[in-house]
């Protein structure tokens, strides 16, 4: 499965740009950002292409980051792609945390990334419904 | 210009005889207490040698932990059906402190409260609303029974429900106030709203109580609303308000010397200083039934006029209260100690090491805005799971310091850490 790492991120100027200059430094590519804002503060999910790496190097510059477990799916660019797998989901009662997607032009594919609980159970069932999971290696190298 | 004219203006050698008369009672009947008992029997106090009022320097201090340990009635002298009331300190660790008093007690802290009122111009003839709040509390219910007492009309209108306020000051044509200084610079905005001038009220007195409050506050609550206010001191283990209150001529609060002996310490040393020296106010409780309290450390930090006041009264004065000599916060009303809000952050594993507590005021009312550093290697990712902890850490200072405390999360390594005098203590509150 892959994954994303979660950095925490308080209510102050320059924090993506301290992470991003981290990650550039150690030459670490970004291959989607999205931030998850509770006022106060919030956090900064990142899929990179070397995400272990990627989170010892925030670490080891006293950034609080984490890697987390994520689930990952191909879906059709054109109307309704999404609304299948998230139906799907939600009629099997998995609860969604957090969720976030990005396309790819050339293939007119889309990525979705859930946030889930249960990340084998939700690849499984997801898995089953036609959808193609991706990988760690796959995800970033898309 | 007196309410009891005899006590008030006692010469001052007949007071101190009077003092020591009551002292010895309360010393004696201190003696027959649990906690007195253990504590003279430790310190070899022989109380029959109790001669002089000087002979004070040889008594232990009770400290408010001191409470703690005999709660709930280990200070207590009378039998429990003797007793009436019982009132709490706000907001303290686990045990509370409590007092407890006799109906006797009751009347004689009614008459305190009468007198010191009286003495700042308060007469029977007045409209007393009291916007302070009752219950455990002692401002409350020590301002009401005060104001009965002298026979004024109170009108226990509590805190908040300002539109309610508003209506019961412009009804009644209330003439004397008792509020918190936050709550006053508030009202005074929502009566201007609604196209009220404050100075077209009847209010020509006010007493300003439960919070600290700077003189700079005070001239301005007095422009503000158009009236004169009085500063008066007390807490729960002396009763509660009343323990010393300004005269007309506002030159220091006189203590109520028939009811308290006064003694001035260095804090560090715990020796007494001379009248006039700035130090710790210790208070030994001489005319109470229920619970004497002996050499009581206020920890408020003050000094004795020693000179004669104008208004003719023999008891002396106290100077305003300057600060503490501990590091208590006293937040819309409840007295909190930055080591219990700390006690609660450290017991939680998501929490780091340091943390800052601010404090600000919005709108009158006190906030308190608890910045703390979480804990790294527990940090899981997922701002539910934050969330989540952050409603608990919240519920878990509520339960103890009754107050509602923000709780912001900052990245580790952002606060002062905690070794040496980190500060830990942030106040932007203008009073």
């Amino acid at each position: 499965m892959p994954h994303q790492v979660s950095v925490f991120a308080e209510n102050k100027p320059g924090k993506i740009s301290r992470v991003t200059e981290v990650l550039s430094r150690n030459n670490i590519n970004i291959r989607a950002i999205t931030i998850s804002d509770s006022g106060d503060y919030g956090i900064i999910k990142l899929l990179l292409d070397k995400p272990a790496e990627g989170n010892e190097c925030l670490k080891n510059e006293g950034i609080t980051s984490t890697l987390k477990d994520i689930v990952a799916i191909i879906i059709d660019d054109s109307p309704g792609g999404l609304h299948k797998a998230a139906s799907l989901l939600s009629n099997s009662n998995i609860n969604v945390e957090d969720a976030y997607g990005f396309t790819i032009r050339e293939k007119n594919q889309a990525v979705f990334v859930f946030q889930v609980e249960d990340v084998p159970l939700t690849e499984k069932l997801l898995k089953e419904a036609g959808f193609t999971i991706i990988s760690d290696k796959e995800l970033y190298y898309l | 210009m007196y309410l009891h004219e005899k006590i008030e203006t006692l010469p001052r050698k007949e007071l101190e005889a009077l003092q020591l008369e009551r002292f010895n009672k309360a010393v004696t009947a201190a003696s027959q207490t649990p906690y007195y008992n253990k504590l003279f029997a430790e310190n070899k106090i022989d109380i029959s040698k109790i001669k002089t009022l000087d002979h004070i320097k040889d008594l232990p201090f009770t400290t408010k932990n001191d409470l703690r340990l005999s709660y709930p009635d280990g200070m207590v002298a009378v039998s429990k059906s003797d007793i009436v009331r019982l009132h709490a300190s706000s907001g303290t660790t686990g045990k509370s402190t409590v007092i407890f008093h006799t109906q006797n007690d009751i009347n004689k802290w009614a008459d305190q409260v009468a007198r010191a009122l009286y003495s700042a111009g308060v007469r029977r003839e007045d409209v007393f609303q009291n916007m302070m709040g009752y219950g455990l509390f002692t401002g409350g219910l020590g301002l009401h029974y005060g104001a009965e007492r002298l026979g004024c009309m109170v009108i226990p209108s509590s805190t908040g429900n300002s539109l309610r306020q508003i209506q019961l000051l412009q009804d009644f044509n209330s003439t004397v106030i008792h509020i918190t200084p936050s709550y006053a610079l508030h009202l005074v905005e929502i009566i201007k709203e609604h196209g009220i001038n404050p100075h077209d009220l009847s209010i020509k007195k006010a007493f300003f109580g439960a919070e600290p409050y700077s003189e700079a506050t005070k001239e301005k609550l007095e422009n503000l609303w158009g009236l004169d206010a009085y500063n008066m001191y007390g807490l729960s283990e002396m009763n509660g308000p009343g323990v010393a209150a300004d005269c007309i001529y506002k030159g220091g609060m006189h203590i109520a010397e028939d009811y308290y002996i006064a003694e001035i310490i260095d804090p560090e040393t715990c020796e007494q200083l001379p009248d006039g020296e700035e130090g710790e106010l210790v208070l030994t409780h001489i005319n109470r039934d229920a619970m004497p309290i002996i050499r009581y450390r206020t920890r408020d930090r003050t000094r004795i006029i020693p000179e004669q006041c104008k208004c003719g009264k023999t008891h002396r004065r106290i100077e305003r209260i300057k600060g503490r000599t501990d590091d208590l916060l006293i937040v819309g009303g409840v007295n909190v100690f930055p080591s219990q809000i700390e006690s609660v952050l450290m017991n939680v594993p998501e929490v780091g090491n340091n943390y800052v507590i601010v404090l600000d005021r919005v709108d009158g009312l006190d906030k308190m805005n608890i910045q703390v550093e979480l804990y790294s290697k527990l940090f899981k990712g997922d701002l539910n799971a934050l969330k989540k902890l952050n409603k608990e850490i919240v519920e878990k200072l509520r339960a103890l310091i009754v107050i509602n405390p923000k709780i912001e999360f900052m990245e580790p390594g952002s606060l002062p850490p905690s070794e040496g005098k980190a500060k830990r203590v942030i106040d932007k509150r203008i009073i």
